[in-house]
């Protein structure tokens, strides 16, 4: 992907609403283009964080292994986000990502992204500001997730 | 009506008896002895009585539009609803009803509308999907999002699937807990608000399902900006008589069965986060 065509595409990508265009440009050179096959994994828990995400196209089920066992506890798609973790410092995968279709996405390196955060901290500040915000969006479901909602009534909590 | 009258059942008949999920059943009623079935408005309910077991408030999930027979999809979670259940074709059941409000679809008119149903709660809402595709010119986009706790709980499949191929229409269905052969989308039902194009000024929204699940789109969709008065509730309460005599199912100043169960939710907002209410 060109770097000018890179910066349309992150320029409108919803995890970049509210970044500067100086910022965009920062991330841009910083991204490159992978694709992915369906049924392909981007990580396996344990692994190390290496790459953030931005996916384009396409829909990743993230998944935990259990004995004889796979529990998939989200799938996120197009206009969201995939490892943040990658984002902090060294962290290894808590959870394997598949790909249920063909994914497209924007990735940037986690080390050099970490980099630049710290030698800019106005863009540090403004990348870290929209992955909390992805961060809590996810703890808000998760926790609503855990209420079981739909599970019958009068059937005993656990 | 007399008060004897809206007292009383009316036989009916099971005509058929369809296995939705694991747990749930559509049972069709037709006149039990020659008298019609009376036509009822989308969001209504009926009571219905089981000899010899007890009375239950179910929502009608049918065609509005076809008269003679009356639509029931029945969740099995106790002793009624699995008598109910277990009916077969040509067993009686007594009915009472239609009672209560409807979804405001005239008011709707022109307008996109968006539905947000969970579990079980998509059933009172699909007379309104048939009423909305037979009237489609009448109203502008139709999306509806669609949560359940696995696949294996899923609503009227073939159906959601006919409607997401439909033009104008989009159908995004979601579950909580997701085995690995499920290649849908896994989520609450409200992750599934960024996949879709939400005109707030212009939509007006139907919601039914768990009151929490309610409770936490109505912000997703008051953060979104979509005024207050556009947002209609299907609230559920421990209903007995079903016209507002004995309050068994008083929330606040309201009766659920006789004021609703479709509440504008400005009506709704001060008690539903009202604690032991």
């Amino acid at each position: 992907m060109e770097t000018q065509t890179l910066v349309g595409t992150l320029a409108k990508h919803p995890f970049l609403v509210g970044m500067l265009p100086h910022h965009v440009d920062r991330l841009a050179s910083m991204a490159f283009e992978v694709k992915f096959k369906q049924d392909e994994f981007i990580f396996r828990e344990g692994d190390e964080s290496g790459f953030f995400y931005l996916l384009l196209s396409g829909k990743v089920a993230l998944e935990v292994q259990a004995p004889a066992r796979t529990f998939r506890i989200q799938v996120v798609g197009e206009g969201e986000e995939l490892g943040w973790s990658s984002l902090l410092s060294p962290a290894r995968k808590c959870f394997q990502a598949r790909c249920l279709e063909p994914v497209i996405a924007l990735a940037f390196d986690g080390v050099r992204l970490r980099g630049a955060c710290d030698a800019d901290s106005e863009f540090g500040y403004c990348l870290m500001k929209n992955v909390l915000g992805v961060v809590a969006e996810r703890l808000q479901a998760t926790r609503l997730q855990l209420l079981d909602v739909f599970k019958p009534v009068g059937s005993k909590m656990i | 009506m007399t008060a004897a009258s809206v007292m009383t059942p009316l036989a009916a008949r099971v005509a058929r008896v369809d296995k939705e999920t694991h747990d749930t059943f559509t049972l069709a009623m037709e006149s039990g002895n020659g008298v019609d079935l009376p036509r009822f408005r989308p969001g209504q309910f009926s009571m219905l009585y089981l000899f010899g077991a007890g009375e239950l408030p179910i929502s009608i999930s049918g065609d509005p539009e076809k008269p003679g027979e009356l639509v029931y999809t029945v969740r099995s979670v106790g002793q009624v609803t699995y008598a109910l259940v277990t009916r077969k074709p040509g067993d009686s059941v007594g009915v009472r009803g239609p009672f209560g409000t409807q979804w405001p679809l005239a008011s709707a008119r022109g307008r996109d509308i968006l539905i947000v149903a969970g579990g079980i709660g998509l059933a009172p809402l699909r007379p309104a999907i048939y009423h909305i595709l037979r009237q489609r010119g009448d109203y502008g986009r139709l999306v509806l999002l669609y949560g359940a706790r696995g696949p294996r709980d899923l609503l009227y499949k073939k159906e959601l699937s006919a409607w997401s191929y439909l033009p104008d229409t989009q159908v995004l269905t979601t579950v909580d807990y997701g085995g690995v052969n499920w290649r849908g989308h896994v989520g609450v039902v409200t992750t599934l608000f960024r996949f879709i194009r939400l005109q707030p000024g212009q939509t007006t929204a139907f919601i039914c399902g768990p009151e929490l699940m309610m409770r936490y789109v109505v912000r997703e969709l008051e953060t979104r900006g979509m005024p207050a008065g556009h947002i209609h509730l299907s609230m559920e309460r421990n209903m007995k008589c079903a016209v507002g005599f004995c309050g068994h199912c008083q929330m606040g100043p309201h009766f659920i069965c006789k004021d609703g169960p479709i509440f504008p939710y400005p009506e709704m907002r001060p008690w539903l986060d009202r604690y032991e209410l």
